[in-house]
């Protein structure tokens, strides 16, 4: 993976979705075909929101449990997508993955990480997880014209 | 030995040669897991930490049950069972206060189902999308359903087969011989019985399991945000303007998924409502029409099986909601035409100048919304506008008298055909305007129709067109039948 497009609409969603879980993190599914296309562009085709299942505080943790993983990836591959990576939000932390993040992440997927304050623009900043380093890479994030939305979403 | 299939979460197939399973023989779920590290070593690392033990953010599934809830590792396997091997995904901000606190928590297993329970649920059980963990979802979820009429009925009734474990409902009125053609919840012997009543008595009847929470008032926005809030679906069954903005304002404050259906005459419309991730009715509506525009379904008429339809859909998207299951109708409104039968989608685009969930919302409390729908409390006091009314027994008076008042019955033929008065003459309501020149402004006339809404509004309307001497009968032909005339059948 070189590079994560995602359109403005679907960064807007995604936005909108952490401010509605803000002081709280949000997390949600990236959809995309499970093939990354030889250009190796990750194009993100939908968004998905999770419930953020940590048991605790929710204002530093999210958690997707297992069970909810594998509906969302059915869900997915019947229309023929998969799960290819996830968001979450930092309220009112920077729109980078803390050393926890990388500590559980996952290679292959593509993370989204939104940097959120209860009214503010969302930065956001797109990782991979480096399959021999076990360290996050941090990916362009390619904004998509999308003539639907003019949402304010500013790169980290 | 027993042959299983290890299936390999996507994230980890390029380190199987983007394999999505393999085959192994073995005896348990960890040596199962084993055979895939052998057969591809490249995973060890992904699945283990550096003890040799699985990480505690990988989670092993049987047969869809968290290995957790079993033996762990040493779960027996037969033929033809599935391990899975699922990513538990977390992340989080910096924090130096509960770093040490990583990993996944196990999912609750909750309640094993009694065996007359398993029956009843047997063929959701068989449903891989359902299955023990979605029915256990049902019974944990609380829906409310706001109004117990044409479409809560039949909403309610499903929700309460399908095993929802507490279903709250919201009504005050009683069970009326009228409401039967389409209310499915009431017989015949609970006409005059409270609505809530009767409903807690049919569902309860229908599933023991059930909890049934009564909120018998009208909702308001005192206390809609109270009701609302301790339930994690709000499904809308209102018939006016006023109630439906309430439930919606209310339902996006609290953050709550709204399954919005609405009836009219043959027509009928459906959507899902969650701010968070779609539009709202506001989105959909900024604002009411007038309120002359829109009559109810006492005034309009409803064919008797449309909320049926509707209902049902309604009580599919708050199941899928409840399990997580399919495409709910975010975003979409759902228009279904009776008489012709089609079904038709509409896509719904989430406004940015919405002022209760668009990024400027300016509105974050309720609102006052009889005032809102330009339509007065039941209480109120005449407005300065309103048309004289005339009350029953002055009419009954002056038709007895020595000039009789022109009396024009302004409903519509259907309804004329089931009753009216022998003096009246038919203009329904929409033709009022054209027909003006079969009035005369020489004699008092007095309007009526079913409850007086509609005369109200044809009064205003002749004064406006100059009529000096125009009354509304009030409370309509109801009245009529309470207080002069029995024999006139209310419909």
């Amino acid at each position: 993976m070189i590079a994560v497009r995602v359109a403005p609409r679907l960064l807007a969603a995604m936005a909108g979705h952490a401010r509605s879980t803000y002081p709280d993190e949000c997390c949600g599914y990236l959809i995309a075909p499970a093939e990354l296309p030889p250009d190796g562009v990750r194009r993100i085709e939908a968004v998905e929101p999770a419930d953020n299942r940590f048991d605790g505080e929710r204002r530093r943790r999210f958690v997707i449990l297992p069970d909810e993983l594998r509906a969302a990836e059915r869900r997915a591959e019947a229309r023929g997508r998969a799960v290819v990576g996830f968001y979450h939000s930092h309220p009112d932390h920077p729109a980078r993955p803390s050393p926890f993040d990388e500590a559980h992440a996952w290679p292959w997927y593509a993370y989204l990480v939104l940097a959120t304050t209860a009214t503010g623009v969302p930065r956001v900043g797109a990782f991979e997880l480096g399959a021999e380093t076990g360290r996050f890479v941090e990916l362009p994030l390619e904004p998509e014209p999308d003539p639907l939305s003019a949402a304010p979403v500013v790169r980290a | 030995m027993a042959k299983v299939r290890v299936r390999i979460p996507t994230p980890l197939r390029s380190f199987a040669d983007g394999r999505s399973e393999i085959s192994a023989d073995a005896a348990t779920v960890g040596d199962a897991v084993e055979q895939l590290m052998v057969a591809h070593p490249g995973l060890r690392r992904h699945l283990c930490a550096p003890d040799g033990r699985l990480r505690s953010f990988v989670s092993v599934y049987v047969n869809d049950r968290d290995m957790r809830e079993l033996e762990r590792e040493a779960t027996p396997v037969s033929d033809g069972d599935e391990v899975a091997i699922v990513p538990a995904i977390a992340g989080g901000a910096p924090s130096s206060v509960d770093r040490a606190n990583a990993g996944a928590p196990a999912p609750s297993s909750g309640d094993a189902f009694a065996r007359d329970e398993l029956l009843r649920y047997s063929r959701h059980l068989l449903l891989p999308e359902v299955g023990v963990a979605g029915q256990k979802r049902l019974r944990a979820a609380k829906v409310l359903v706001v109004g117990a009429g044409g479409l809560g009925s039949p909403t309610a009734l499903y929700l309460a087969a399908a095993g929802v474990g507490e279903i709250g409902l919201v009504d005050f009125d009683a069970v009326d011989l009228s409401n039967l053609q389409r209310q499915v919840l009431y017989s015949t012997a609970d006409v005059g019985r409270p609505k809530l009543v009767a409903a807690a008595e049919r569902l309860e009847g229908l599933n023991p399991g059930v909890k049934v929470t009564p909120h018998r008032t009208t909702l308001s926005s005192a206390n809609a945000l109270d009701i609302l809030r301790g339930y994690d679906v709000i499904v809308d069954g209102t018939d006016n303007f006023p109630t439906r903005y309430l439930v919606n304002d209310a339902a996006v404050l609290l953050r709550k998924p709204l399954v919005y259906g609405s009836i009219y005459r043959f027509e009928g419309q459906v959507s899902v409502f969650d701010a968070a991730r779609g539009p709202c009715y506001r989105c959909l509506y900024p604002e009411p029409p007038p309120p002359d525009l829109v009559p109810s379904c006492a005034e309009a008429g409803v064919l008797g099986v449309l909320p049926g339809v509707v209902g049902v859909l309604q009580a599919t998207e708050t199941v899928k909601l409840v399990l997580g299951i399919g495409e709910p109708l975010l975003g979409r409104l759902l228009l279904y035409d009776a008489l012709a039968m089609t079904f038709r989608e509409l896509r719904l685009r989430k406004n940015p100048e919405c002022v209760l969930c668009g990024p400027n919302a300016t509105q974050t409390g309720l609102i006052d919304y009889p005032a809102f729908c330009g339509v007065p409390p039941p209480d109120a006091a005449p407005a300065a506008n309103e048309p004289p009314t005339i009350s029953p027994e002055e009419l009954r008076d002056e038709l007895a008298g020595p000039e009789p008042p022109l009396l024009i019955d302004v409903r519509e033929p259907e309804e004329w055909a089931i009753a009216h008065l022998p003096q009246a003459r038919l203009v329904p309501k929409g033709q009022l305007a054209e027909r003006v020149d079969e009035l005369t402004s020489a004699r008092e006339i007095v309007l009526y129709c079913r409850s007086g809404a509609r005369s109200g509004q044809s009064a205003r309307q002749l004064l406006e067109l100059g009529f000096r001497n125009v009354k509304s009968l009030k409370g309509g032909l109801l009245a009529w039948s309470d207080r002069i005339d029995p024999s006139v059948p209310k419909y």
